[in-house]
């Protein structure tokens, strides 16, 4: 019996990943644990191992296929002593073999993964992602040229039923059908102007088009859906860093080497991990979640390091940051980060977290505002550390000062809650041996 | 003193079903009883009036032999031992009932209960404790649910007496069949009645206040079905009402007051008051507690919450529409909910009604006159059951399937049927609605043949005027 190779699930939520890379061609022998093949999904690439051993019989997704479906067949192998053009050949009728870029043909191939083509099409975000929908959920969006994919669903499983395409009417129209973008274009771009609409208000030959790889569609997926259901609220506060960058360099100096390197060397970021992490669990009724049927309330400070990397960002997590030590965090950071910019990091290394820290200060940015991360209700935006005039004691004196800002999920944590937050991190930065005891 | 997570009030459709669930996810969970283990549903309800409707229906097939080429002596019906079976059927059910909580390791306790602060509750002793049951006491749970169910309403001038003036319990156990008989009410529980002794041999006057009979029902199948039971030979009054009874020492005379105003005499050996049920709300200290009500009902959320928390209430004294299987659904609903796990709160209009009187009615969702006023464009199909084969075979040509569809969406709003074993296809149309199917899927649906269900399809494809066989 020929093999079946599955497109595995790398994480609990994924539903569909990019073939990004065959380690294997047909006729390759194929022993229990060698990497087959790399799987880019939404923010990372994994390898996939073989389980089975055998002869390549056939590669059914090419190489730099978008959006395969999870379990569908990606090869087939034939087993020892099996005849390997046989086996392609009947796997061929278990599952249709996949034409490279072709248009798919019946509604069977529609479903299938196809080969990203560099074309307008292609840049359509999620196509061929399954959504569960009742028919007449899907009849009613398709009347109202409603976007399936911009419904929630509140059916069993989170199917998509009448009363959520009802309800979506209802709502402004983020996904207008097309007569009314065009009404409203090209005056200003309405969130929900289709690509076509954004396409004619330039030149063909002005542009060039990027399909989005997973990434580029979860970052444009989070954010809106964060910025669109989250109410924000912000809170802004100057700290002086002069006590902190004196510890830290008390602290790094202390570093033990060996080979000439010191055993870790702790940034200001890192401090600011813990002092905010100490800051949760000193308020901790900001350090929630929320959830419709109730407040989830943390017990550990989980906090998602915002990583620029090529091409998007992401936000590995340096679990219980209040329990561990400097130099621990430090060091976990940096393998983090190392990680992230290779795109190897572990779903469960960025998945969850119960808040996120953001810092453009490198860049010398005085002051922003981050957009939460659901289901995080709050992430601090953290600035530049730099001298500024200021006024002790009624005398003007020079420190050295950092300004953050605090979004919060006003759901979950008001404005004055907020304030403590920061209050408290204030205290912790400014006094920095507190953070040590 | 015993503390519960949930402790449920009455062991009826609702109660049980909400215990069990409850044991299934864990729960410390304990049933108090008073009167019949498994409630009015198996002991004088629904089981023990389909075991004498299928004595009923028996007779009827004997005394139609000939039509099947049958050479059959004329049957008598013996109402001793019909009645015998209906009690044994009831019997066993309501042993099952039991069986299946202690299975679930249920506490039951025997006794008569009052809420008597919330987390609280009074068991008063009640003689006749079954078998391994606890006594009476005082008993704490963190969840209390009411499941107390319903009785027979009892209207001024029509009280029943056990005697002369029936309610469902009586009419159940009948020790000879009247031979004039007066049904006040014609619902599902008085239509059944009304069958019943009317294929057994009485004579049967049915009264009844509205313009239709079965007055939930779809306004066609109500005018087929009154047709049918007419040419049954049952004498049907509608918009007409009971005035005043005069009782004698074996028989009764109604003054039936008529739509035109006129007055009519009834003389009848009994009456049969069947015009609905009450909730019962009473005795249990839900005024004390503040426990809003609803026109005699209990007033609850989607999940069975009331406006007290931690106490419950569901089945019939928790609203209509009051059938055992909303209650079931009810409890299983208001359990989950207990338990966190967020169930959906049930759609009323998704709750199907059978009737099993001769012929049988069930319908689910909205009748064509409540989906017209509801302001939707109808598409409605019908198919008769003499375009079915099967029906025809089975000596059951008479019967309709009316299928009711919004005309913009194709959303199926409502199914109405009349005839033989529709009761067990109704639920064809409840999951396509639960899964909110169009006409489309059920039109590309495969319906077995030869069976009378195919009747649903073609009624399907009848109202896009797509029917084959009419």
């Amino acid at each position: 019996m020929p093999i079946k190779i599955l497109m595995p699930a790398l994480s609990p939520t994924m539903e569909t990943g990019n073939l990004t890379k065959w380690n294997v061609k047909v006729g390759d022998a194929v022993k229990s644990g060698m990497v087959l093949a790399e799987i880019e999904t939404d923010k990372a690439t994994m390898e996939v191992e073989a389980v089975d051993e055998g002869v390549v019989a056939k590669l059914v997704v090419a190489e730099g296929s978008a959006d395969v479906p999870v379990n569908a067949v990606i090869a087939i192998l034939a087993e020892e002593g099996e005849d390997v053009a046989a086996a392609a050949a009947a796997a061929d009728g278990a599952a249709p073999a996949l034409a490279k870029a072709e248009a798919p043909k019946s509604e069977e191939k529609a479903e299938a993964p196809k080969a990203e083509a560099p074309k307008a099409e292609a840049a359509k975000a999620g196509e061929g992602e399954r959504i569960f929908a009742s028919p007449l959920a899907r009849r009613v969006a398709k009347d109202k040229g409603l976007d399936l994919k911009s419904v929630k669903g509140s059916g069993p499983k989170g199917r998509i039923i009448l009363r959520d395409v009802e309800g979506a009417e209802a709502a402004p129209k983020p996904a207008a059908p097309q007569a009314a973008a065009a009404a409203a274009a090209p005056a200003a771009k309405p969130a929900g102007a289709s690509d076509e609409m954004t396409l004619k208000l330039f030149d063909p030959e002005s542009y060039e088009l990027i399909p989005h790889d997973g990434m580029r569609k979860t970052i444009a997926r989070r954010l809106t859906e964060s910025k669109q259901t989250v109410p924000h609220f912000y809170v802004t506060v100057d700290v002086e860093l002069d006590a902190l960058l004196a510890l830290r360099k008390d602290i790094n100096d202390a570093a033990p080497t060996s080979d000439g390197k010191p055993a870790y060397k702790v940034s200001v970021n890192d401090m600011v991990i813990k002092a905010y992490a100490l800051a949760l669990k000193a308020v901790p009724d900001a350090h929630v979640s929320w959830t419709d049927g109730g407040m989830l309330k943390h017990k550990h400070a989980d906090v998602g390091v915002a990583v620029s990397i090529p091409g998007g960002l992401i936000t590995p997590i340096v679990r219980k940051a209040d329990e561990k030590s400097l130099s621990t965090i430090s060091n976990e950071v940096k393998d983090l980060a190392k990680r992230a910019k290779d795109r190897k990091l572990k779903p469960e290394e960025y998945q969850g977290g119960t808040t996120s820290v953001s810092n453009l200060g490198m860049f010398g940015v005085k002051d922003f505002a981050a957009v939460i991360n659901p289901p995080h209700a709050t992430i601090l935006a953290v600035g530049a550390g730099e001298q500024r005039a200021v006024v002790k004691g009624g005398q003007l004196a020079v420190a050295t000062v950092m300004s953050v800002t605090l979004s919060t999920d006003h759901r979950a944590v008001d404005g004055a809650l907020g304030a403590e937050l920061l209050r408290a991190f204030k205290g912790f930065i400014e006094k920095p041996m507190s953070m040590l005891v | 003193m015993s503390q519960y997570d949930i402790l449920i009030i009455g062991s009826g459709p609702g109660g049980y079903v909400a215990a069990i669930r409850a044991a299934q996810l864990g729960l410390k969970v304990g049933v108090v009883e008073r009167a019949y283990i498994g409630g009015i549903c198996p002991n004088w309800g629904c089981i023990p009036a389909k075991a004498l409707l299928r004595s009923a229906e028996i007779f009827h097939y004997i005394e139609h032999a000939a039509d099947y080429g049958i050479k059959a002596e004329k049957p008598g019906a013996d109402v001793a031992a019909i009645v015998k079976r209906s009690r044994g059927i009831a019997q066993q059910m309501s042993q099952g009932v039991g069986f299946l909580l202690k299975k679930n390791k249920v506490d039951l306790i025997w006794g008569e209960a009052t809420i008597t602060a919330p987390g609280k509750v009074k068991v008063k002793p009640i003689d006749g404790a079954p078998k391994g049951w606890l006594p009476a006491g005082d008993f704490e749970a963190k969840n209390i649910i009411v499941a107390t169910g319903a009785r027979p309403r009892v209207l001024p001038g029509l009280e029943p007496d056990k005697k002369l003036v029936w309610t469902y319990f009586e009419s159940m156990v009948p020790e000879a069949l009247p031979k004039r008989l007066l049904v006040v009410g014609s619902g599902a529980i008085g239509i059944e009645f009304a069958s019943f002794y009317r294929d057994l041999g009485s004579e049967v006057t049915v009264v009844e206040v509205m313009s239709q009979v079965m007055p939930v029902e779809d306004h066609e199948i109500a005018e087929l079905a009154k047709k049918r039971f007419e040419k049954a030979g049952m004498k049907i009054l509608l918009e007409a009402k009971v005035a005043s009874l005069k009782k004698g020492a074996n028989e009764v005379t109604a003054t039936v007051e008529l739509k035109d105003g006129t007055k009519q005499e009834i003389v009848a050996d009994r009456v049969i008051s069947a015009v609905g049920v009450v909730g019962n709300v009473e005795n249990l200290g839900l005024e004390a507690l503040g426990v809003k009500l609803d026109r005699g009902t209990i007033a609850t959320d989607g999940l069975g919450r009331t406006n007290v928390p931690g106490i419950y209430a569901i089945g019939d004294v928790a609203g209509p529409p009051m059938l055992a299987h909303k209650a079931e659904h009810e409890g299983t609903l208001c359990v989950e909910a207990i338990a966190g796990l967020h169930p959906h709160p049930m759609d009323k209009l998704q709750i199907p009604g059978c009737t099993y009187c001769h012929p049988q009615v069930a319908s689910v969702g909205l009748t064509e006159r409540k989906a017209k006023e509801a302001g939707y464009e109808l598409k409605v199909g019908r198919f008769p059951f003499i375009g079915n084969g099967k029906a025809v075979a089975l000596g059951e040509p008479e019967g309709l399937v009316k299928t009711i569809f919004d005309a913009k969406t194709g959303r199926l709003l409502g199914a109405h049927l009349i005839g033989a074993e529709v009761t067990e296809m109704i639920q064809g149309f409840v999951v396509a609605m639960q899964l909110e199917t169009t006409e489309e899927e059920l039109m590309h649906t495969v319906f077995p043949h030869p069976t009378v269900s195919e009747t649903m399809h073609e009624s399907v494809l009848a109202a896009y005027g797509k029917a084959i066989h009419i």
